[in-house]
């Protein structure tokens, strides 16, 4: 089975998966390879990195030397198809216009979602993590252990590709022998941070990210991921052989043609594909979830959005991955007499609880650094190395004024020149031009760093969304409006965030173009601009104050299943994408096994 | 692309090939040839979906706005700003000031402002020069465009009726920069050594340890 036209659709399939990112692409993978037959809808265009991504082109061949626009928010060679903070047509709405009360929804339009072009930051949540309310009494307890999604984190490291060390670290979860590959080598600012920062207790360790540092083990991988199905072992060790290595050139953002990092359209799909098991129709924008007398889902409804026309299709299982607010909109959405505030929403939780990464960010210049030997530190297209949390026995103690913690991501070094490279050099020599600008121009070049910080936001009652009364979408789909509000456990963290990574700049010598920001609420960036976009159905133990099961599965619905962040019911520091991979795993595997006893 | 000898430095179609040597995936190295084809479509921007593989120059999706004075200006300016020396060409010699053409024009959040910026800017230099000299800007001497360089170039300009000459100056300064260090001959003058596919990643070589006292 293959990519089809809504002509080629089966009158039915066993599961419907809506979206096809991390949480669609890994659903569908886990599944068809087991033998379930899959129609995956993607409400954005085909899209094919092999052909597509452009690799070595440098800035000098872009319009606008590849700066971002309204049209491509992170330069010309973003990976990013129809998306961005604003899709054409596509609009969202604001509750409020005070300031710090909106939400920034980051979309994208294409297969593979957002996996095509994300940071590629893969961190495993700790066990404090399932458990923020018994640590602290805020928030939610995820109802499970991190133990029980270690063996799925294992699997989807296996199965994507992962990079990192096993530091042992408090609420830093070591993955299990053999599944990590060798990090790469610190870069001269990364290592030279790395000496300085000792002063201030800071750890700075090699960070995970889904590139592969060298090829992967094809003996080996596919039997411990798919025991007993030789098929699945036979084609996912096809797939890994067509993956190669990083060549440590190109940056991770504009997707990867030889398939070195993880995106779903590079990873997922091509063995889902391989299995016939799955088939992909793009161009199609669901809208709801059609429904029977009985309770239970019976297929989607969706406008193909070539021809417009509104067209419905059938399976045993119906799966949302549209991304959290996309699949809190499509739940909004299935209203009828029988659910007038939707469907899997008998809580009234639908669309509660969303949440975004806490950021802010600092950077500075490092005379040290000034005048390097020239060296190529391109690398793996992102960072190599970060700083976990590392105040969890002060923060305990009630010492910092804030809940919870924060990581600190790196950007260093000669990196490939973008417009803004050179700008603003005149805080530094006092504004020239001529020969010594050029002077100072090599002066000065790769000896900036940048730190931002990624905090945990706690889950709050200002901060949802729902369907707006008014506004619909060019396919007549009513759109969300979103509410939002800071804690001051997320301003706090975001102004301490800023003064650590002054003292970070100071104790390395350098000196920072803007002083921290003392009130958190300038320091903090704006809702959603993290782009860790989880919650809105979460997770619980209890019908009654929360939207689905441990198995991502609708208390309300049972054969509905929630497999991207939706059902996350806190967010830790951790970027989300590889706990949704998890989770969306599990939640497959549950799903198969309870296919096999006949209960969905 | 900059093509500087180093031992560890493969050719990129090489590169390619040695990796995925037994894979299906060696259509990827035609790639390249998907870069023709495809005309300029008219109208605003580039939209959400443009062409990421093919080359692009100043005009291929909005109309530039400079006359012919006022990019010769714009030349002028940005060879005062980067000339060439023994290790690269001037900014002008590169056709920056066509990049700055592009950007002014371009139907963008925040280029309006730029445009309005740098054209009055461009405007000023002229009556500046004429009030001074009798001449437009680029028929002054160097000495004497030097001389009203001298004057904006400061982070903190020397008079208050400067202040808004001296802050296009810095604009078109960054601009001209974003321009010069973006192009192969502008990466390499800066000594921007990657975007080339190497077999291994080794971290900095041992001198860079060295001078950081890492070694
Ligand atoms: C620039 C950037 C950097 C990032 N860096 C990191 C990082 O380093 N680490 C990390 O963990 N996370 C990172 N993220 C976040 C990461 O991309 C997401 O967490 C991840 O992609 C979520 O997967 P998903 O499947 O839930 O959603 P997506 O990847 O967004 O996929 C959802 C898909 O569903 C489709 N869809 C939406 N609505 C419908 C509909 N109604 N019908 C049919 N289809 C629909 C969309 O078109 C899309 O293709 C980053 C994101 C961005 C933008
Ligand atoms: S840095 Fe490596 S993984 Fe990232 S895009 Fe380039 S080759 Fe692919």
């Amino acid at each position: 089975m293959p990519h089809i036209s809504s002509a080629e659709l089966k009158s039915n399939y066993d599961v419907i998966v809506v979206g096809s990112g991390a949480g669609g692409g890994q659903t569908a993978y886990t599944l068809a390879m087991e033998g379930v037959k899959v129609l995956m809808l993607e409400a954005g265009r085909n899209y094919d990195p092999m052909a597509e991504t452009p690799m070595f082109q440098d800035n000098s061949r872009a319009p606008l030397r590849g700066a971002g626009t309204t049209d491509k928010p992170f330069g010309f060679y973003d990976a990013t198809v129809d998306g961005g903070w604003q899709v054409p047509g596509e609009p969202y709405t604001q509750a409020s216009n005070e300031p710090g009360r909106q939400f920034e929804w980051w979309r994208a339009r294409m297969l593979g979602g957002r996996t095509n072009h994300w940071g590629r930051i893969s961190l495993r949540n700790g066990p404090y993590d399932f458990k923020p309310y018994s640590r602290d009494g805020l928030g939610f307890d995820w109802p499970m252990t991190y133990e029980d999604l270690a063996p799925y984190y294992d699997r989807v490291e296996m199965l994507i590709g992962v990079y990192g060390d096993n530091d042992g670290l408090e609420n830093t979860p070591n993955s299990s022998p053999g599944v990590l590959q060798p990090p790469p080598k610190a870069r001269a600012g990364e290592l030279y941070t790395q000496r300085h920062a000792k002063k201030l207790g800071l750890p700075v360790i090699a960070i995970h990210r889904a590139v592969l540092s060298m090829r992967q083990d094809s003996r080996t991988l596919p039997a411990k991921l798919h025991p007993n199905n030789p098929t699945a072992q036979r084609i996912l060790a096809q797939a890994m052989n067509e993956r190669a290595a990083c060549f440590w050139a190109t940056a991770c953002g504009r997707g990867c043609s030889i398939k070195a990092n993880y995106q779903s359209t590079t990873v997922h799909l091509p063995p889902a594909l391989a299995s016939g098991n799955l088939d992909i129709l793009s161009d199609a924008m669901v809208r709801e979830v059609t429904m029977d007398d009985a309770g239970k889902a019976t297929g989607v409804a969706f406008i193909e959005r070539k021809s417009r026309r509104e067209m419905r299709v059938k399976a045993r299982i119906v799966v949302l991955s549209a991304s959290a607010c996309e699949t809190v909109r499509v739940l909004l959405n299935s209203k009828s007499a029988r659910y007038p505030a939707g469907v899997a929403n008998s809580s009234g939780k639908v669309g509660k609880y969303i949440m975004d990464t806490v950021g802010a960010r600092l950077s500075g210049q490092i005379p040290a650094l000034e005048n390097l030997p020239p060296h190529n530190e391109d690398g793996a297209g992102g960072g190599h190395v970060y700083v976990p949390w590392w105040l969890y026995q002060e923060q305990h103690a009630g010492k910092l004024g804030f809940a919870r913690g924060y990581h600190i991501e790196f950007g260093s070094g000669r990196q490939m020149p973008g417009v803004g490279t050179m700008s603003g050099l005149d805080w530094l020599n006092g504004g020239n031009y001529g020969k010594a600008y050029k002077q100072d121009a090599r002066r000065y070049y790769g000896s900036f760093l940048g730190f931002a910080g990624r905090g945990e936001m706690i889950p709050n009652e200002d901060s949802f969304c729902e369907i707006d009364p008014t506004v619909k979408d060019k396919w007549g789909i009513p759109v969300l409006r979103f509410h939002w509000k800071w804690s001051e456990h997320e301003t706090r963290q975001a102004a301490h965030m800023q003064q650590t990574f002054a003292d970070l700049i100071s104790a390395l010598g350098g000196r920072v173009r803007q002083a921290p920001q003392k009130d958190g609420a300038k320091a903090i960036e704006p809702g959603g601009s993290i782009i860790h976009e989880v919650g809105g159905a979460i997770m619980g133990t209890n019908p009654r104050n929360s939207v689905t099961n441990q198995w991502c599965q609708t208390w309300d619905v049972k054969n509905l299943f929630l497999t991207d962040g939706a059902p996350f019911c806190s967010n830790a520091d951790k970027n989300p994408t590889l706990t949704i991979m998890a989770l969306a795993w599990r939640a497959a595997d549950y799903m198969l096994e309870e296919m096999r006893k006949g209960n969905l | 692309m900059n093509p500087l000898p180093s031992s560890d430095r493969l050719d990129r179609r090489a590169a390619l090939k040695w990796m995925l040597a037994g894979t299906a995936t060696l259509m990827v190295l035609d790639r390249d040839s998907l870069a023709q084809g495809a005309s300029a479509p008219g109208g605003r921007g580039y939209g959400t979906d443009p062409d990421l593989i093919k080359e692009y120059k100043p005009g291929d999706y909005w109309p530039l706005t400079l006359n012919d004075h006022q990019r010769r200006t714009a030349a002028v300016l940005c060879a005062l700003i980067i000339p060439a020396d023994d290790r690269s060409p001037s900014a002008a010699d590169l056709k920056v000031h066509d990049f700055i053409d592009e950007w002014i024009s371009a139907p963008y959040a925040g280029h309006d402002k730029d445009r309005a910026r740098i054209l009055d800017g461009l405007a000023w230099l002229d009556a500046e020069a004429g009030r001074r000299f009798g001449k437009k800007f680029i028929e002054a001497n160097a000495g004497q465009q030097t001389a009203i360089c001298d004057d904006l170039c400061r982070e903190v300009p020397a008079r208050a009726e400067l202040k808004e000459p001296s802050l296009f100056f810095k604009r078109f300064r960054d601009l001209t920069a974003g321009g010069f260090y973006t192009t192969p001959e502008g990466m390499k003058d800066i000594q921007y050594v990657g975007n080339v596919p190497l077999l291994t990643f080794d971290g900095p070589p041992p001198e860079v340890l060295k001078q950081l006292g890492l070694a």
